[in-house]
Order: C-alpha cells, then structure tokens, then sequence
C-alpha cells in the first residue's frame, strides 16, 4: 500500500487550487446568476494543461495519470462545478474515448485541438425518452453509402452550444436493439443540426446544456468510431472512466463545502463560544470530514486501478455513486451549519448544495451506479 | 543574456508558525514549503522576459542553499519555466552565510533577481549581499524591469512616489510586489518536464557563521475587544488611562 502522491501530482493538485483559489472564486457566484459560460477560464485551463490531461502527449495531451485527474478535478470543483464539469465532459468523455478507440487520422484531427483545449468536445448520449436506459436511443444514422444520414434528439447535452465536436451514440441497426449502437464524431456546424434553448438549471448555472436535433445531418463513413455496433461498448467504456471525473467533481464539492463550514464554525459565535466548539456543530463537522475522506479514498482507488490497467468499472461506479450521495449530505449540513447565511447566495454553500444534486443525476444516476455494483456481486 | 533568480524554500504562508522548547529554532514539523512568494514574483518577470520576442533573454537559472529536502521548491521553479537549477547542498544559518554561498554561482549572469526578503526570516539582506561580494551594482525595492536595448530601465518604489533607473547589465535587481502582477501557476506540460532538466548540486565553501539566534517569541495574543455603550464614557476614560494606558 502507498498512499503518497508523487512530487508531480502534489504539483498538479496545487497548481488546480492555486487557479481555482485565484481566479474562479472571483466570478463564481455572478456566472451563476447570469449562466455566463467561463470562456476565459476554459482558456486559461487549457494553456495550463487541464483540458486533455490524460490524453497521450503524441496528440497534444498531458500524458497524465487517472489519479492526478482526481486531484485536480476535486480542486476545480471546490470552487466552481460549473467549469469542473465542462473540464470533466471534455477530458473522459470526450478525449478519453477518441484517444481510446479513434484512428491516427480521426485523431490527428480531432483529438489535438481537443486536447489543447482549443477546441471543446460534448458527448452526445441521452435522448428525451433514453437516460438511464441508454440502449432505448431512438436517434437513427442511416447508412447511405460514404455517409451517415442523422435524425433524432439529444438531451441534456454539456457543452453542446460551446463544443465544437461532438462524439455521437445513435441507432445503425435498430433491429440488433443495443448491438445496432454506433458511435461517430460530428462536427457542430454541420447543416442540419440545431439547439434547443438554453436550459435553466438548479446548479452548475455557467455550463452550457442544451437539447441538440438533428435533421438530415451528413456524416462522413471516415467519422464513425470502430466498426458498426461498437457503440454501445464504447460509450459504456466511455462512461466507466466518466464516472471517476464525476466522483471527483462530487468529492470536491463536498470537500468545498466541509472547507467553509470549518471556517465558518470557527469564526461564527453562539452562546459566548465559537459554533465550533459546541458539539452540535463539531460532530457534525467530523460526520462529514470522514465522508469526504471516504470519497477521496474512493475515487483515488478507482483511478489508481485505471492507472494500473486492472478493471475499473465497478470501483468508479462505487465512487461516484458513493462521493455524489455524500456530496447532497454534506453540502446540507455545510448549509445547516451557516444557519441564515447558509441560505444566502454570498455565502456559497447554497450553490455547492445545488450543485451536489446534480452529481446524484448525471453520467449514470446513483441508482444506476447500484445496479452496476449489485450486478457485479451476483453475477 | 543569462538570467539567475535566487529562490528561498520558505514555509507556507498560511503555516502556523511553533517553536522549539527552547525557542532558538523554528520547528518546521509538518510544514508545507513554498517558493519565496517575492522569488516566484521575480521568477515570473524572469520567464515573461524570455517570452518577449528580441528580449535576448537565452537562459533563466534559479539558485538556493539547502539541504535536499528543498529539491521540491526548486522542481516547482523548473515546472514553472526555468531552464536549470542549482542547489548549494548547505542548511542555510544567516543571511552573509547565504549570500557567501550563492557568491560562488552568481557569476557569470547578466541579471540577477533577489526578493526583496524572505517572508520567513524577513531579513532583506542577502541581495544587497550578494551584489558587493561578486562586484556587480544593485537596485533595491524595484517593482518594475523592462529591458531596453543593452539597458534595463527599472522602477523603484519609493516614498510618495515611483522613480525611475536606467542601468547597464550586469546588475542585480532587489524586487518586490509589482515586479509581476501574479505568480505564474504551472503548466502541466512544465510539471512533467521539471525532472528532465538539470539540477545541479555544489559543494557549500566555508564561511563564518556571524549570527547565532538567542531566542525567538510569537506576537502577544490579541486582547479582548471590549465594549461600552454611549452612556459610559467615564467607564471608558477610565480603562484608556488605567488599563490600556494611553492616556
């Protein structure tokens, strides 16, 4: 057993604080009143390396291992799960399945931009009436000789108005149900493809999430990933690293919060004494700095088996299903600890409550992360 | 032109400051250390110079005395830009012992960056220093370096005002806040080359030790805010004079 980190990763963990701490704090809380996508800090972590940090170096990419992406996206996302989330589709979404399963030249063409941060990538999988039930997808690409021809919806999709590319699971073979699944990459403006609104979310307020159709869209054959078919396999593999970045993204949020309710504990003063010195206050403070401890440990095991090649599909569903029920947990108590403040928009812990929920929902909701653990133990 | 920036391994700035029992030492007991928040300013104008197209600027090379355990702190330096790092394998004792050391790498550099103090010890001595032992001129308190031609026109803060300097090189700039507007975080390309690049080890020359600390004391807790209300101002007259004593 190690539990050290590298002088590397240390580096990298600081180098994620030392921005977030400096400059996401800054304008946090007015992109999520005004649901301002973070442009400049998109920028800015893409010149520092955190766009395509997994992404081998030959493509642009940092090269780095699974666990420095965990302490990095726990710092991001302390701060601001709005610019986390954007960092997180684009890296092991996006990224991680194109350098995973895509050709030299599809890389070559894709992937570095997209590594650079240059470009932003979305991962287009949930349909209206297809969330949990990935395999139900109704989106159809119709083979018609050296194209694709796409028609359908897809909801919910992160970084849909500001991506540039999208990587695209839809129905080949609708009669092979999920074995008919193909995955492709597609490019934004292609003519066909249009936005629905802009959707007015409860949390991670300044990332863009929108409704994307499809009308008539050309694909080229040179854009599908793998063979006809793989896309089922590619996005379930696609996902099981996905689930470690939204882990982490849920541990910092609750590590965020824990971070404010300590320094508020200590400062705020009821009955001639510091809160935290009333036992009301500080054991809940120490229920809640072990279940953040608990989800760190989670999401670095995972990570760590990524690391070391070993299957990691059932320690990243328990750490995203486990980081993002604490995450709802201890961002209520960070609230309940604030009183009033605690309520109000200033104070920050309302917002990483809100954005908590989130966690709960998407890339796989807890439920569907239990029926990956229970599936594994019965199997 | 070749640039050296010395850097302090200073403990973090946020680190809660103990001593040993019997207050000669500093106990560095789980403390994180840093770069010297004025040498990461001065390193950060440093790496801006060589980014500027016809600058001149070929190489940045940071320095310190320390044992290895500073290694991290000048890895952090190479991450951040630097070309090659040098450590003078010493436990730095006082400010003439350091400077002593550094004397004998210095040389050579057309400019040399020292932060103004260390935000440790706060002794604001080494740069000056180390400017008289290796005869080169010094500025002291610059917030701003530009280079201009075979010049660097510099700015000094001083008081009410700013003045301005135009120096020939060699030259050894005493920096402070302004120098850059922030430190420059490190890329993670940077971080994953900072082990690939040199970092030399030099043997420390022997040098008298001048300064021996006698003891050293944290500020006085903060006192109590007491509060009285308008109708008592006898009350608080008489605690000015009697307790606070500035009457």
């Amino acid at each position: 057993m190690n539990f050290a980190f590298t002088e590397e990763q240390l580096m990298i963990q600081q180098a994620a604080r030392d921005y977030a701490q400096r400059e996401l704090i800054q304008d946090v809380l007015e992109r999520d009143a005004s649901c301002e996508f973070p442009h400049r800090h998109v920028k800015a972590l893409a010149e520092l390396g955190f766009m395509g940090m997994m992404v081998d170096p030959a493509y642009d990419g940092g090269g780095l291992d699974a666990v420095s992406y965990v302490l990095a996206m726990e710092e991001i996302s302390k701060v601001d799960a709005s610019t986390s989330v954007i960092m997180s589709v684009n890296n092991s979404l996006v990224c991680y399945g194109i350098n995973a399963f895509c050709t030299h030249e599809q890389k070559e063409k894709y992937l570095k931009p997209l590594a650079r941060g240059e470009k932003l990538g979305a991962f287009l999988l949930s349909e209206p009436e297809a969330g949990s039930d990935a395999t139900s997808q109704r989106t159809i690409a119709e083979d018609k000789g050296d194209y694709y021809l796409v028609n359908g919806t897809k909801n919910w999709i992160t970084n849909a108005n500001s991506a540039s590319y999208y990587v695209l699971i839809a129905q080949t073979d609708p009669s092979k149900k999920h074995k008919g699944i193909t995955a492709f990459i597609v490019e934004k403006d292609s003519p066909g493809i249009t936005l629905g609104p802009h959707e007015d979310k409860m949390g991670m307020r300044s990332s863009d999430t929108h409704a994307v159709m499809f009308n008539d869209v050309k694909v080229p054959k040179a854009n599908r990933i793998g063979e006809e078919g793989f896309g089922f396999t590619f996005a379930m593999k696609v996902l099981e690293g996905g689930r470690i970045g939204i882990a982490a993204q849920a541990l910092g949020i609750a590590s965020g919060a824990l971070e404010r309710a300590v320094a508020y504990s200590k400062e705020r003063k009821a009955f001639g004494t510091a809160i935290a010195n009333h036992q009301a206050i500080a054991f809940k403070l120490a229920d809640m700095a072990v279940k953040v401890e608990n989800a760190r440990n989670l999401c670095l095991k995972a990570a760590w088996l990524k690391d070391q090649g070993k299957p990691y599909g059932v320690a990243s569903a328990m750490a995203k299903q486990y980081a993002a029920d604490i995450a709802m947990e201890v961002t209520t108590e960070a609230v309940q600890i604030h009183g009033g403040y605690g309520y109000v928009k200033e104070y920050h812990v309302e917002r990483l409550m809100r954005e908590a929920k989130l966690t709960q929902i998407y890339e796989g909701t807890s439920e569907v992360q239990k029926i990956i653990i229970s599936r594994d133990l019965i199997k | 032109m070749k640039i050296l920036v010395l850097i302090g391994n200073v403990p973090d700035t946020t680190t809660k400051i103990k001593f040993n029992a019997d207050k000669t030492a500093f106990d560095t007991n789980g403390v994180q250390w840093i770069i010297n928040p004025w040498d990461e300013l001065a390193l950060t104008r440093a790496m801006e110079l060589k980014e500027t197209p016809g600058s001149g600027v070929e190489s940045v090379t940071v320095a310190n005395v320390g044992k290895q355990d500073t290694e991290a702190t000048l890895r952090k330096a190479l991450a951040i830009g630097a070309d090659k790092a040098i450590r003078v394998d010493s436990e730095p004792k006082d400010a003439f012992f350091v400077a002593s050391q550094l004397a004998q790498v210095a040389k050579g550099y057309d400019l040399v960056f020292a932060g103004i103090e260390a935000s440790d010890y706060n002794g604001s001595a080494v740069g000056g220093m180390l400017a008289e032992m290796i005869g080169i001129q010094s500025v002291s308190g610059v917030s701003n370096l530009q280079i201009e031609g075979s010049k660097a026109k510099l700015v000094r803060e001083i008081e009410g005002g700013s003045q301005t300097v135009s120096l020939d090189f060699p030259l050894l700039a005493i920096v402070q806040k302004g120098i850059a507007k922030e430190p420059r975080i490190p890329a993670m390309r940077g971080i994953m080359m900072a082990r690939t690049k040199p970092l030399e080890v030099i043997t420390p020359v022997d040098t008298d030790i001048r300064v021996s600390f006698a003891s050293f004391d944290l500020p006085p807790a903060k006192a109590a805010c007491k509060k009285f209300t308008e109708d008592q101002v006898n009350q608080l007259v008489h605690a000015l004079r009697d307790e606070a004593k500035v009457l």
